[in-house]
């Protein structure tokens, strides 16, 4: 590692809050300094990439390099063993170079829509911004959580004030749904620490120690639903989505950007990190069942946003399709099934982010986002037409585009496993090609029939940033896919390795400790077992 | 250093002192003249707070009845800081109100007199008459709005349910006294558990009529039916001082007189009051998301905390039972600091506390909304924030003990009552001001208060280890 010494995780974290800081001090009256502030933004969120680019050249992705990099471990609140404790594996780490992507195209795609109060909404995406990235490097139970709360109150204030017409209700609904699910994983945190306490005198929140511990049947039964439903609602798993159309479609573009780019992915990130290996056994025996519900949000997903009238809502439910194949690779949990889940993560955020994005455009543009109003926009703007097609494609899964690689990893892994759910989910990949490409048909080629449409301008040089690295990340992670999959690929296998050793548990034993009582005791794994 | 018998009441002379001059400085004002009475109450609170800092780890105490151990230090410090952020709020509303001073902030001092040794007696029957000399202060208080009908009302009804919770309490006490022979609390403990008399009727009685006396305080459920009404009436600012002064002597002292005297009955008072617990959160969260009127709503979110306040004594273990102070120290700031905002956006004719009255805030007093913001993020527990950690420092309590219903409830009641908080941040920041005049600007001093408060509540957010390490060695001395 050539960084050792310098603490480039909590930089990396500090930077963008450090940012919005000094954009707080600057004075902003009426609106006079707006363009500093996007300026400022711009280059604050942009000084993050660079440092997150360097942090990946940086990274060791040998088969016999550290399971996570770049440790930092200072203690935080001793009596309870907490740790301000970071680190990264590939997972994460391109994760966290994903977050680091979007953001600064999410600031440039507000330039048109947003022009209230600029000063605040900049400073709430940086804030944004640090927090997703501390989610995906905590290394530290109770790190990880309070950056998983953290992250909902700037995209609460996000939705709430520069949204659309029903922003009220979509930001408390996006809020009070992923509390709910998350105090429930909070308490399921608590128990596990007090497992290690009891097995080894000592509290940790410490995930690596926190691996080593055999938490009963009984209770790893209970602890494994309190994290799966948190991560299931952020996902969104069906039946857990309803939070998510309201919140794209009130969200202003780069809200809905950041919101299906990257923080839905936190959810799958915690399957992948927290409730997989830390409860194996109680995972393993779910695993079916959440397979089964992720095939539902596939074909259900994919149904709904077919008969949707407006675009930003087809996208939105098209994103609970795509999740859902994201978590079918995890239930599977072999090397191609969490592979492609990984790679999935990645592609969908490029691509959705780009899909919200280009309807943002076209909303900037005529204000309104019912595909009914448009019609013929070939012949209009040309280049936007072109852009959207590549993200459409990438979405829909075309070979030789990212969507593809993930999806095709994600069927082979799911068809080792169990071929049944491949079936329902391949029928996914067909219906999404049906309602992307219709949508496209509708909105771009014919006739131009709406009179407003007919002098619409062409991208603009800002939108081009805009949406050019996003349509370039979509063929560049299409063919050149290894580029990405080798980081990600030894964290992949110490996730399925750990995995495969264990066996599923009775999934009535949870429910028979809620009669007879807790059975067996707490033992702490013998060091190697299990690896 | 020696100690002197005198040592432990340093903290209380100081405060009653400077209540007393309040009063003498009232009595030689003259009719427009103008004194600082304000900064001599802030002498006061300093110097108990200065005494409580050099009284730590000596375990002073002073006529066998009164303890200065570092519980009730702690706890005088919680009140030090609540005393003195009331002081920094109230300089500018109470003469906006048209309240004379030199009362107002006697009243104030000889409340936090009583609250301080309700902290720190060790013996019941000096428990009662802190309890006394807070609640009398504290009814004065609620109803200085005279010509108001509804903070008449309000001290009307506070005072009529006090003194009857008050003779709950009493008679208590007497049944304490006629089982074990004494009102001194260790003593009385020492009787309890030497004869096991988990059985004696007359000490359950004794216990269930204690536990009426100290909910009707904290403003626990079914108990709770005054503190709405007597929060809505009374000035703003002696809201935030009674929902915090009073509910942290008050736990303060439940702590001291269940978990050390009646400790050995734990298995008797822990159900009721596990049930108490669970009514006053659910009550006081379900019944909050219907208010319209801020103080209402912050009220019954402060029933809320009583609950939460309730599951740490009922989860008090070695792991989290410090988790009772961590809660009061962050749960005081917070809400005091809440209501001082409150307060200094009323007017004379009207508290302005409806909801409508909060649209557009954030546009004509950005700093006080954001404020109020990280207050009302606090209350509904959210990270970095002081609230968050005392939750999760409450329910690992709970969930230690094996209490997983009790942290359930809790955690998703504290969900519910993030609703209502937010409804507070949403009309401020997601509503669009009506033409109503704006409200007025806000006095430096105050504003300094209110900064420094917001600096607290997120140093407790976010480096909590000193004040969690601080809260154990002061609860240890107890339990």
């Amino acid at each position: 590692m050539m960084v050792t010494g310098v603490p480039i995780l909590t930089l990396l974290i500090a930077l963008p809050i450090v940012g919005s800081l000094a954009l707080l001090a600057l004075p902003n009256r009426d609106g006079s300094k707006d363009q500093t502030m996007r300026l400022g933004a711009l280059a604050i969120s942009l000084v993050t990439l660079v440092a997150s680019l360097f942090l990946w050249a940086a990274f060791d992705q040998s088969a016999g390099a550290p399971a996570f990099q770049f440790v930092e471990r200072h203690a935080w609140i001793p009596t309870f063993g907490i740790e301000y404790s970071l680190g990264l594996d590939g997972i994460s780490l391109m994760l966290v170079v994903l977050t680091t992507f979007l953001t600064p195209i999410a600031l440039l795609s507000s330039w048109e829509g947003i022009h209230e109060r600029v000063k605040e909404f900049s400073i709430f995406m940086l804030l944004l911004e640090a927090a997703m990235i501390g989610v995906f490097v905590s290394l530290d139970l109770f790190l990880f959580y309070v950056f998983w709360d953290v992250v909902l109150i700037p995209m609460y204030f996000l939705i709430g004030i520069w949204g659309y017409d029903q922003r009220l209700y979509a930001s408390i609904k996006f809020l009070l749904y992923t509390m709910a699910g998350s105090v429930l994983m909070l308490i399921a945190i608590i128990g596990t620490a007090w497992l290690h306490q009891q097995a080894t005198g000592q509290y940790s929140f410490d995930l690596l120690k926190l691996y080593e511990l055999r938490v009963p049947d009984h209770l790893q039964y209970w602890f494994f639903l309190a994290f799966a439903l948190a991560f299931a609602i952020k996902v969104p798993l069906f039946p857990f989505h309803t939070w998510l159309p309201d919140a794209h479609v009130q969200a202003p573009t780069p809200g809905s950007v950041i919101l299906a780019g990257v923080m839905l992915k936190m959810g799958a990130y915690g399957l992948l990190r927290f409730a997989f290996p830390m409860f194996p056994e109680a995972a393993l025996a779910f695993a079916p069942m959440l397979a089964t519900l992720s095939v539902i949000a596939i074909v259900y997903g994919a149904l709904v946003a077919m008969v949707q009238p407006d675009m930003k809502k087809l996208v939105a439910y098209s994103s609970v399709s795509h999740m859902g194949f994201v978590v079918l690779g995890i239930a599977a949990m072999n090397v191609q099934g969490v592979q492609g889940a990984s790679y999935q993560m990645l592609a969908h955020g490029i691509s959705t982010g780009g899909l919200f994005a280009v309807v943002g455009m076209l909303s900037d543009r005529r204000h309104t986002r019912l595909i009914s109003e448009f019609g013929g926009l070939k012949a209009v703007m040309p280049r936007l037409t072109a852009a959207f097609l590549i993200v459409t494609l990438a979405s829909v899964g075309l070979p030789g585009m990212n969507g593809f690689i993930g999806e095709f990893l994600i069927l082979l892994g799911a068809f080792r496993w169990e071929p049944k759910f491949v079936v329902v989910a391949g029928l996914g990949v067909i219906l999404s090609a049906v309602y992307m490409l219709w949508m496209f048909q509708r909105v771009y080629y014919g006739a131009v029939t709406n009179e407003e449409n007919r002098h619409l301008p062409d991208l603009s040089v800002r939108e081009w940033a805009v949406i050019g690295p996003l349509c370039a990340m979509s063929i560049l992670m299409g063919v050149a896919p290894n580029l990405f999959l080798a980081p990600m690929e030894p964290a992949v296998t110490r996730i399925v390795q750990r995995m495969e050793a264990r066996e599923p548990m009775r999934v009535d034993a949870g429910w028979r400790s809620w009669f007879t009582g807790p059975a067996a005791p707490v033992t702490a794994r013998r060091a190697g077992e299990g690896q | 250093m020696s100690t002197s018998a005198f040592d432990a009441v340093v903290p209380v002379v100081c405060v009653a002192l400077a209540g007393l001059f309040a009063m003498l400085a009232e009595a030689f004002r003259g009719k427009s003249e103008k004194m600082p009475i304000g900064g001599l109450a802030v002498i006061g609170l300093l110097g108990a707070g200065f005494a409580s800092i050099l009284l730590w780890d000596r375990n002073a105490s002073s006529f066998g009845v009164l303890t200065a151990d570092n519980f009730a230090l702690f706890v005088n410090l919680i009140l030090v800081v609540v005393g003195v952020l009331t002081v920094l709020f109230s300089s500018e509303t109470i003469e906006r109100d048209g309240i004379p001073a030199g009362e107002y902030y006697a009243l104030v001092l000889f409340a936090i007199v009583g609250m301080m040794l309700m902290a720190q007696s060790n013996d019941l029957l000096l428990m009662f008459l802190a309890l006394e000399t807070m609640s009398i202060a504290v009814y004065v208080l609620t109803g200085l709005r005279r010509d108001q009908a509804n903070a008449t009302e309000a001290a009307f009804k506070y005072f009529l349910l006090g003194a009857f919770a008050s003779s709950f309490f009493l008679y208590g006490i007497a049944f304490i006294y006629g089982v074990t022979g004494t009102t001194h609390l260790e003593r009385a403990g020492a009787a309890i558990a030497a004869q096991s008399m988990a059985d004696s009727p007359m000490l359950l009685i004794a216990v269930g009529l204690l536990i009426v006396g100290f909910a009707f305080k904290v403003a626990a459920v079914p108990f709770h039916m005054w503190s709405p009404d007597a929060y809505e009436g009374a000035p703003t600012v002696v809201t935030g001082f009674m929902s915090t002064g009073v509910k942290a002597a008050a736990v303060a002292a439940f702590a001291r007189v269940f978990l050390s005297a009646l400790g050995p009955l734990v298995d008797d008072w822990t159900p009721v009051l596990w049930v108490i617990a669970v009514l006053t959160m659910i009550v006081g969260t379900v019944v909050g998301v219907s208010q319209t009127s801020i103080k209402r709503m912050l009220a019954y979110s402060s029933i809320a905390h009583a609950g939460y306040l309730l599951v740490a004594i009922i989860a008090a273990n070695d792991v989290g039972k410090a988790s009772l102070l961590f809660y009061l120290a962050s749960y005081a700031v917070t809400n005091v600091a809440a209501f001082g905002i409150i307060a200094m956006l009323g007017s004379k004719e009207s508290a302005n506390d409806e909801l409508r009255d909060y649209a557009g805030l954030a546009h004509s007093h950005p700093a006080l909304a954001a404020l109020l913001t990280v207050f009302l993020l606090s209350l509904g527990g959210f990270p970095p924030t002081a609230g968050f950690i005392a939750k999760w420092y409450t329910f690992s309590a709970a969930v230690t003990e094996g209490y997983y219903g009790l942290a359930i409830i809790g955690m998703l009641s504290s969900v519910v009552s993030v609703y209502f908080y937010l409804r507070i941040v949403v009309m401020m920041y997601m509503t669009e001001r009506d033409a109503r005049p704006a409200p007025p600007q806000v006095p430096g001093l105050a504003m300094a208060g209110l900064v420094v408060s917001m600096l607290a509540v997120l140093y407790l957010g976010v480096l909590p280890a000193q004040v969690i390490a601080w809260a154990e060695q002061s609860i240890a001395t107890i339990f």
